[in-house]
């Protein structure tokens, strides 16, 4: 299991989201939801310049065994999505923190939104309790 | 309450990923499903199926009990030792189990039924084995591991003493014998499997399963898992019972009358229903399918076709091919090309004759 990385945030759907120095939010999901999906196969992705709300489902992530939605954790614009994952969906098993990223938004109310979503310790608590 | 194969911890102690699998606590993969899957295809795996029930028959009159009970004719086993996949139906023509019966003795049968259908299968066949004066015998004691792929026959003989070796080695596809293993084990070694690839199941006495599998694991075959196991068979085009098939499913329709004999004279369980739904034709049939689109075929889509929907009964990721494949029940009749609706979206598929792999390689027009 990789480390959480204390700079991110996330959502209790498994989302995670960083906040970047020009402002814009780096979003994936955890190491924990890759863990559970197994072996990614496919991944439809947002495109660039949609406009999207905290909370809805703006990409899939499919793994051999079940589809899963992926959620916006901030509302706004989509102003990147990580080209490489469609050929290689497996980076998201070797890397969700980092290379695994799956979209970019340029958020439009960030500071409320992002009170909503966990830290961390709240997440790894989540997931904890998950697991029992 | 969950049960464990005697492999539980030693499937722990490598990290697996353990899933409830028809009331047993069983791996999924030890990491990833893909990499175990690729395995099995081009070396050597070995799967823990000691949840499987292994259930002996004994008595003057076996031979003549199965030929009522299953639907393919037990007069194909000649030779003892030799092997055959049958479907056990109900009065419907419904299937019960699919399952593997073996041939020792005149009066001594072996078969291996699914787990998850352990109880009604065990009710059935003792409720129909009183009158034949058939012994129903369960041995839990046994435990199985299947070694797979194309280098599997020869890691598991390079483990058997020189008397068994040499008679496991000419030992013919669909046939098993009883023979020795590593440190005096008893083993049962049938060159059957439930992944395309050539390779063993082996019945082991649980006290000796553990030791086996260390020293398989010792001699380079790769622990394999549930996941694996499942996109392995699905790529093979062999069915999945509760997926495929179940008591509501006649063999016409789950593209399994290739093991129905309907041989003058035998009266099986659920033959009339069968000659009925064969003279008229209008069963639903199960296809082989393949999506060039990204995506994954699942259970239950449902399929548009020009005669009618559809259904995705067994669907995955193929390893292999890198794309979707599955199994779809559709109306008699169907041809051409088809939609599978993803989440709302149509998707085109094709129909294809399956197996989808054989040998380690796509079928041409896959």
């Amino acid at each position: 299991m990789q480390e959480i990385p204390g700079d991110l945030k996330f959502m209790k759907s498994h989302e995670w989201a960083r906040v970047e120095d020009k402002g814009t939010v780096t979003c994936g999901i955890s190491d924990h939801a890759q863990g559970l999906l197994g072996d990614l196969v496919y991944v439809e992705l947002p495109s660039v310049g949609d406009t999207v709300k905290a909370g809805n489902a703006v990409a899939v992530v499919e793994s051999v065994k079940a589809a899963s939605d992926v959620y916006a954790p901030v509302s706004g614009e989509i102003v990147a999505v990580n080209e490489s994952l469609p050929d290689k969906p497996e980076t998201i098993n070797e890397d969700a923190f980092g290379e695994g990223w799956l979209f970019v938004i340029k958020p439009d109310n960030l500071a409320e939104e992002q009170a909503e979503l966990l830290d961390p310790d709240a997440y790894a608590e989540l997931i904890e309790n998950e697991d029992h | 309450m969950t049960q464990k194969t005697i492999l539980n911890e030693a499937h722990r102690a490598l990290g697996a990923k353990m899933v409830d699998f028809g009331g047993w606590d069983m791996p999924l993969n030890y990491g990833s499903q893909i990499e175990e899957h690729h395995a099995v295809r081009r070396d050597a795996g070995m799967f823990d199926v000691s949840h499987m029930t292994v259930v002996d028959l004994r008595g003057a009159r076996t031979r003549e009990f199965l030929r009522r009970l299953l639907a393919n004719n037990i007069d194909k086993l000649k030779t003892s030792g030799k092997a055959l996949y049958s479907c056990m139906l109900n009065e419907q023509g419904g299937v019960i189990d699919d399952l593997i019966v073996y041939f020792l003795s005149e009066d001594f049968f072996r078969v291996v039924v699914n787990a998850a259908t352990r109880d009604k299968d065990l009710a059935w066949i003792e409720r129909q084995a009183a009158s034949f004066g058939v012994e129903v015998r369960e041995r839990p004691e046994l435990a199985m591991i299947a070694v797979q792929g194309p280098n599997a026959r020869a890691k598991v003989l390079d483990l058997l003493p020189a008397e068994s070796r040499a008679r496991a080695e000419k030992l013919g596809k669909f046939a098993a014998i009883e023979g020795e293993g590593p440190d005096a084990m008893t083993l049962f070694i049938a060159r059957t499997g439930y992944t395309g690839e050539d390779g063993f199941e082996i019945v082991v006495p649980e006290a000796q399963a553990v030791g086996l599998w260390n020293r398989l694991k010792e001699a380079g075959v790769a622990p394999a898992g549930l996941g694996a196991r499942d996109t392995l068979r699905l790529e093979a085009g062999m069915n999945l019972y509760g997926q495929d098939m179940d008591e509501t499913v006649t063999p016409w329709e789950a593209n399994l009358g290739w093991t129905v004999s309907l041989d003058e004279g035998r009266d099986f369980i659920g033959r009339s229903v069968l000659e009925q739904q064969k003279a008229a034709g209008d069963h639903g049939v199960m296809v082989g399918i393949v999506m060039d689109e990204k995506g994954v075929l699942r259970h239950g889509q449902r399929v548009v076709t020009a005669n009618g929907d559809g259904e995705i009964l067994s669907g995955s990721f193929s390893p292999t091919l890198g794309k979707s494949i599955a199994f779809a029940r559709v109306p008699a009749g169907t041809t051409g090309d088809l939609q599978v609706d993803i989440r709302g979206k149509l998707v085109p598929v094709r129909i294809v004759k399956y197996p989808f792999v054989r040998d380690g390689k796509a079928i041409e027009g896959i």
